[in-house]
């Protein structure tokens, strides 16, 4: 093998083009200026200039999500990585593959509060996978190719590299991904066969049966979403989904029961109530699906697919834990249900479909409808009916905004929307579209906004227009904090404490500020062709929805209540949270 | 047992399903975390337990391999069975760790702790803590004139004792490193 000694800086590039990376978010900055260098002189990766260290990790988020493949950032010291921390939390939490890179001041510098140090490994210790303060140019190389194996396998989750600039400039042999050894970190993937014959069998008998999935399904890749399709037609056992397993069950598929949880579907939530078997497939008893605990689904048997064996029992005792990745978990199960006959409990489970159609008939996502003031659900409708044809990936931010998205909007295909679930970021929607559409350039990229965090990183709509993204950004415009107004309305009294967006930019002006283009929309009649406006505008788009301001997001099941409280609409939203649930979020 | 690749809980096999996973009773379990020995990897350790509110009554660590690089970490630590399950599957998918071994539950196991005892004091009390020290099977490390320093190894609550019967004889000052376990046997 030929001896390949060079700078840390270019074995930083090549690790990063053996990895097969062709896009970088970054900013640069004093301590990766040499890593800069290299990217300056070689054309095989793209580097997308951020205008905020934040926004390139979200914009990575969008790029890793829409993909499956790992998403690279690149910032500087200091303040660039304190700005890439609530990314990275973002990423943790959501379980999104990110590597990124960090320069830091000199080793002989490090602990003596040198400009820009921070102490980086410390401060992302908590919101990474893992991370690595390399120390040692011998170690570069290896510690990146690590960096993407930890990323990726196993339950995905961001890892930081911080590499001091001396490191940068010290020259040392470069090791790739083929000549390290094995990393020791090899996660189980296939799941106890005894356990899954014990879930069989419980399938066999099934009387009220629920497909319980989540982010661990897109996770696993798309063979595990053909799968749970392949599951649930032919065992005709209905399916709900978190917000961030959207996609996994196509929406127009016959056995899919919308979304469950805070602001999931009534048929879904009282399905899940009213099951006697849950078969949770990579979703992990979020606080936002379950409600009250102790009355969570008290009637039903649960099995629990899950890559970590740590969200097992985690906040809900199962009966039947498989640890493993979903798809291999799911093709092994149907392996042994169809080797046994592929027997079900049809009868009941007829009875179990009647009963699921008559909630079904509530209609629960019904809304009074307006022709003088835009609905926001009517807005968020019309935008599913003129895109739905298109190749089209939703990010959302967070907010009522992205409940109504999550409701009204319709997936067939896993990887499409993008959102931040756990750690529920402002300011996610519009970086990750940029990320989204710089690995689709030819998608229709649409980022469902709401006023209050559209602003939290609109500087990045520099980025979109500088790299020609033509990414929309459809702004649900209420001139409020519309979730923080709505539980100030139930829950404080009507107190509606800095709940308002006072002081908002003119959108269509900021959009001609920016360079790109922008509209505003007030009259349900002119909506349709404000949305086919900016579908067609060939490059990046604002538009400005005015919607009603008090509108409220049902339905909704009140902090500390169980699943079948829910709450269908105004009506039934008097003193609906007691003073328990008022202390939960 | 290498603890990432370990099904915990799941096996009906395991002595943890014998267990109430819904007991509310407070238990005290014994961890042997074997770890990588690389920067930061104790931090990681402590940051997850403070981080998820989890209690740590002891905690030592060394390093156990040198050539293969690897330390031992021993936790006392407290809380209900399904925390203590949690603790575990958390302490298991940190990158680093290599196996987490629940001491209590794995069998009978050797728990010592080595701790120091500072105690002033004159005449009779002096020779008091002289002969309580030789009950404990104490050893006398340093000595002055008003002053000794006792050496005792042994269980967590039999230091502690010795400190409860130190108390009234002069005890002024006291280290203990915490508790190392290993499993008995083979």
């Amino acid at each position: 093998m030929m001896s390949r000694m060079m700078t840390g800086a270019r074995m930083v590039v090549e690790a990063l083009r053996d990895q097969g990376v062709d896009t970088v978010f970054g900013y640069p900055g004093g301590a990766v200026l040499p890593i800069y260098d290299e990217i300056f002189q070689q054309n095989d990766i793209t580097h997308v200039l951020v205008r905020h260290e934040q926004g390139a990790v979200h914009m990575a988020e969008g790029y890793a999500r829409s993909t499956g493949k790992p998403g690279v950032v690149l910032v500087t010291s200091g303040p660039g990585a304190t700005n890439a921390v609530t990314g990275l939390t973002d990423a943790l939490l959501d379980s999104i593959p990110l590597v990124v890179l960090s320069g830091q001041v000199p080793t002989f510098l490090i602990g003596t509060d040198g400009f820009q140090e921070a102490d980086t490994v410390g401060i992302t210790r908590p919101c990474t996978k893992h991370n690595w303060l390399v120390k040692d140019p011998d170690k570069l190389s290896e510690t990146i190719h690590k960096g993407f194996h930890v990323a990726t396998s196993g339950r995905p989750g961001p890892v930081l590299i911080d590499i001091p600039k001396d490191v940068q400039f010290a020259t040392a042999e470069y090791v790739g991904p083929k000549q390290i050894e094995p990393a020791r970190y090899q996660p189980v993937r296939k799941g106890d066969i005894t356990a899954i014959t014990r879930l069989v069998e419980l399938i066999e008998q099934a009387e009220r049966p629920i497909l319980y999935t989540g982010g661990g399904v897109i996770n696993s890749g798309p063979g595990a979403s053909q799968l749970l399709r392949e599951l649930a037609d032919s065992t005709e056992f209905p399916v709900t989904s978190t917000l961030m397993g959207l996609g996994a069950y196509p929406a127009s598929g016959k056995h899919w029961l919308g979304m469950l949880g805070m602001h999931g579907l009534y048929e879904a939530n009282l399905a899940m109530h009213d099951c006697d078997l849950m078969i949770n497939v990579g979703a992990r008893f979020d606080d936002r699906i379950t409600g009250r605990v102790a009355d969570f689904s008290p009637g039903s048997i649960k099995a629990h697919i899950d890559i970590d064996p740590s969200s097992i029992n985690k906040v809900i005792h199962v009966d039947i834990p498989i640890i493993g990745d979903v798809g291999h978990v799911l093709e092994d199960l149907l392996k042994v249900w169809k080797s046994r006959g592929r027997r079900l409990n049809k009868a009941a489970l007829g009875q179990w479909w009647e009963k699921i159609e008559g909630w079904k008939s509530r209609n629960c996502l019904a809304y009074r409808n307006s022709d003088k003031i835009i609905k926001p659900q009517y807005a968020v409708q019309r935008l599913e009916a003129l895109t739905k044809n298109h190749d089209r990936y939703i990010t959302t931010e967070v907010g009522q905004h992205q409940m109504w998205a999550a409701q009204y909007l319709h997936f067939d295909a896993p990887n499409r929307w993008m959102t931040s679930g756990g750690l529920g970021t402002m300011g996610y929607g519009l970086p990750a579209s940029i990320g989204v559409q710089m690995a689709h350039p030819d998608a229709l990229v649409i980022n469902v906004a709401g006023d209050a965090s559209w602003l939290m990183n609109m500087q990045e709509m520099g980025t979109a227009v500088q790299f020609h993204l033509p990414v929309k950004q459809f702004i649900l415009n209420n001139e409020r904090l519309g979730m923080v107004r709505q539980w100030q309305q139930l829950l404080h009294g009507e107190r509606y404490s800095q709940s308002w967006s006072d002081s908002l930019p003119d959108f269509v002006k900021l959009a001609e500020a920016f360079g790109c283009k922008g509209a505003q929309v007030r009259d349900p009649k002119d909506l349709d062709d404000a949305i086919q406006q900016m579908i067609d505008y060939d490059g990046p788009f604002i538009l400005d929805v005015l919607v009603e301001k008090h509108e409220n997001c049902f339905p909704m099941i009140p902090s500390g209540k169980p699943h079948n409280e829910m709450l269908l609409g105004e009506a039934e939203t008097l003193g609906v949270i007691e003073s328990q649930g008022a202390v939960l979020v | 047992m290498n603890a990432l690749n370990i099904q915990k809980g799941m096996s009906s096999h395991s002595a943890y399903d014998l267990r109430d996973p819904n007991s509310e009773i407070i238990e005290s379990h014994t961890l042997a975390v074997m770890v990588e020995n690389e920067p930061g990897v104790l931090a990681r350790v402590i940051g997850l337990f403070s981080g998820r509110g989890y209690n740590i009554d002891s905690l030592t660590v060394a390093e156990v391999d040198h050539t293969g690089h690897k330390s031992r970490i021993t936790v006392v630590t407290r809380g209900t069975p399904a925390v203590i399950e949690q603790i575990k599957a958390q302490l298991g998918r940190i990158v680093p760790v290599h196996e987490v071994h629940d001491l209590t539950v794995e069998g009978p196991v050797v728990e010592r702790e080595l701790g120091l005892f500072k105690v002033h004091g004159q005449g009779e009390k002096r020779v008091e803590a002289l002969r309580i020290a030789e009950i404990f099977r104490a050893n006398v490390v340093d000595s002055s004139l008003e002053s000794f320093v006792f050496e005792v190894v042994g269980t967590q609550s039999k230091l502690d004792a010795f400190a409860d019967l130190m108390r009234p004889l002069g005890l002024s000052d006291m280290a203990r490193t915490g508790v190392a376990a290993l499993a008995r046997g083979i």
